[in-house]
């Protein structure tokens, strides 16, 4: 099994910086940007497997950027992550195309095991 | 006038009931009892004192015109009398010549053909031009008597006829005279002259046929009765009332008699003659017609006002009544309102502050595990287990923020409602299942009464759950071991359900009754967040239904849940 490759999309320089590096600490291959219009120009230039992503951004955010981004890259599998306030919107982003939705704060461990479940279906 | 609906009310104005007045209610009534009472009663009693006034002109008006009409007539008919008696002479005189009228004989048959025909006549007899009697018949011996110094005599000089008032005459007997003059050559006359009784007279006047409240009579000028009255007196008397001065019309005079009586005359001077027609009404007789009147009157104004002052004091009263319920209802509402705005924005502002607190929250937590897994994955640092340690415990206190933020925007966030139907009995106990075997061990009694048939109601099952839980829990907490929680369950109505649940515990301070539903309001020194009962508070009014608290400080405490049977939001 190769590194999971992993595209973090939030507007929280800090938690994108942290969780990026979490997450290469554990052996995935995780790039973290900190806008919609940043990510739809990464998925552009290289494959990823999972790209997760905030829907409560300034500019492109949400189901939109979830729509481009499955448009752009049909097997890269989506996982939202929201505040406690937008958690009918995650549920609306599942129906949209979305694999699942995790409420911040999160456990990272949770984090990865959804991803590899998007991956790797048991 | 400024219209008071249609401007904007002041809410400082609404605010300020009659209840924040002191004994507004008493002064209120008052005041409508007075204006109620004034604007009927008043003008009521004015009516009625000038309907007396108008009533007592109308009448005296018409005894007036009455009066008038009487005297007017009687006037007519008396003075065609005068002219007949005056004219039976004349005739004589112009057909028979003056050696006829000289001549006893010949008068005496005259005076027998005049009695015939008229009636009345007691003598007749011609007088001279120089006032001396020259012929009579009759029962006094006159002829030959002069009458040359006598007023009457004086009189006819300048007119052609005379009739005399009423006098005493032969064997006492009231007479009175005519007398016709006829004019002959070289300025000379001769004059013939009748006395008559004074039944044609009496006859005149009682033929005008009175009223019994009312007299009618004759007087000369000088006040004295010229036929008997059965009110003013007899035939010569004084009359009661002195001679009114002359006027040729009748008129009406209003007066007090000699007997200090009121009274109303009519009177007319009688052409041609001495006398004058007095008809007189007493007032008394009308005055009795008015009093009764007004007797009447009064009695139907009295009691119309007792009427008017029972319903005007009915009426006030359940104006008051009225206003107070609403006044009463507007408080309580206006309390409500208010306090369910209050617990709306503490929510919100602490839905706020909870969602800005997460961010922060999150990015705590990355850099905490971050910092945990370089130590832990990269074993360049020393001491990597104490530092694991101490990331840990930063952790855990992040998992509390967590909790306490997640609880709340639950609580404030739109969730859905899964509607299903729930059997109150069997969710009461799968709640009382939860709380496992604290009753066992503290020895608390937990009693459910709940009604023969199943009570089913349509709501969410998870949430109505964490409602009875809550409740059921502060329930354990507030009691003593050996304690007892009641487990009430009542079909209000066939519309909505009431879930009751009394302990015997520490109960709740009055001060602290009206706050426990408020977010962060705890009465635990330690370990309370304050937060459940809100909560709790929230779910039960998303439900549709009702929480409300009741408790004795040292007694116990009730707590009462009522839901809709049907979720109908």
């Amino acid at each position: 099994m190769s590194a999971l490759r992993v595209l973090l999309v939030d507007d929280e320089e800090d938690l994108v910086h942290a969780m990026v590096e979490r997450l290469n600490l554990r052996g995935l291959e995780a790039d973290g940007v900190l806008s919609g219009n940043e990510a739809l120009m990464r998925v552009a230039e290289k494959e990823y497997d999972v790209v997760v992503l905030d829907l409560k951004m300034p500019g492109l955010s949400g189901c939109d950027l979830l729509e481009r981004i499955k448009k752009e890259c049909p097997k890269v599998q989506v996982i939202v992550i929201t505040g406690h306030g937008a958690i009918g919107e995650g549920e609306e982003a599942v129906k949209e195309g979305a694999y699942d939705h995790l409420v911040k704060p999160f456990d990272i461990e949770t984090l990865i095991k959804v991803m590899k479940d998007s991956i790797y279906p048991q | 006038m400024k219209r008071p609906f249609r401007n904007r009310l002041d809410h400082s104005a609404v605010h300020e009931g009659f209840l924040e007045r002191p004994r507004g209610y008493r002064s209120l009534w008052v005041l409508l009892v007075a204006i109620s009472s004034a604007f009927s009663i008043i003008p009521l009693v004015i009516l009625t004192i000038a309907s007396y006034l108008q009533y007592a002109e109308v009448i005296k008006g018409e005894i007036a015109r009455d009066i008038r009409q009487l005297t007017a007539n009687a006037k007519n008919s008396f003075e065609f009398f005068i002219q007949q008696s005056v004219a039976g002479l004349r005739l004589v005189v112009n057909e028979r010549s003056l050696e006829e009228l000289r001549d006893n004989e010949q008068v005496a048959y005259i005076l027998k053909n005049l009695r015939q025909s008229y009636g009345s006549y007691v003598d007749l007899g011609l007088i001279d031009s120089d006032g001396v009697q020259r012929s009579y018949v009759g029962p006094y011996n006159l002829k030959g008597h002069d009458y040359a110094d006598q007023d009457w005599f004086h009189q006819l000089r300048s007119r052609d006829a005379y009739f005399s008032d009423v006098f005493m005459g032969y064997r006492r007997v009231p007479h009175f005279a005519v007398a016709v003059k006829r004019e002959i050559a070289d300025n000379d006359f001769y004059i013939l002259r009748a006395t008559f009784d004074t039944q044609a007279l009496t006859r005149q006047v009682s033929s005008l046929n009175i009223r019994p409240s009312s007299d009618a009579f004759v007087i000369n000028r000088d006040g004295i009765l010229q036929a008997p009255s059965r009110l003013a007196g007899d035939i010569l008397d004084r009359s009661p009332i002195a001679c009114p001065p002359f006027s040729s019309s009748p008129q009406i005079q209003e007066g007090v008699d000699g007997n200090g009586e009121r009274y109303i005359l009519g009177f007319a001077y009688i052409q041609d003659s001495p006398f004058v027609l007095m008809i007189l009404k007493r007032p008394e007789a009308i005055m009795t017609n008015l009093a009764s009147f007004q007797g009447k009157v009064t009695r139907i104004v009295v009691i119309t006002i007792v009427f008017i002052v029972l319903i005007v004091l009915w009426g006030a009263s359940y104006l008051v009544r009225r206003i107070r319920v609403s006044e009463l209802a507007r408080s309580r509402a206006f309390r409500e309102m208010q306090h369910a705005s209050k617990m709306a924005t503490i929510g919100r502002l602490a839905a706020g502050v909870a969602h800005e607190i997460n961010n922060p929250l999150a990015i705590i937590n990355e850099k905490t595990g971050l910092i945990k897994d370089h130590v832990l994955l990269q074993k360049e640092y020393p001491v990597s287990e104490k530092i694991a340690s101490l990331a840990d415990s930063i952790l855990s206190s992040v998992d509390r923020c967590s909790t306490v933020t997640h609880r709340f925007l639950g609580f404030a966030k739109r969730m859905d409602i899964r509607k299903e139907r729930i059997q109150m009995d069997i969710l009461i106990g799968e709640v009382l299942g939860f709380l496992g075997k604290e009753s066992i061990y503290r020895d608390i009694t937990v009693s459910c009464h709940f009604p023969e048939g199943p009570v089913v109601i349509e709501s969410d099952r998870g949430q109505l759950q964490q409602v009875f839980l809550n409740i059921i829990n502060n329930a354990f907490e507030a009691v003593e071991d050996g304690g007892r929680i009641d487990i009430t369950i009542d079909m209000v109505d066939e519309r909505q359900i009431a879930v009751t649940i009394a302990d015997n515990g520490r109960g709740i301070a009055e001060e602290d009754q009206e706050r426990i539903f408020e977010p962060f309001f705890t009465t635990k020194k330690i370990g309370g967040t304050g937060l459940g009962l809100s909560i709790t508070y929230g779910i039960v009014e998303k439900l549709g239904g009702h929480i409300t608290v009741d408790s004795v400080e040292g007694e116990g405490t009730r707590f009462t849940i009522t839901m809709p049977v049907k979720h109908d939001r």
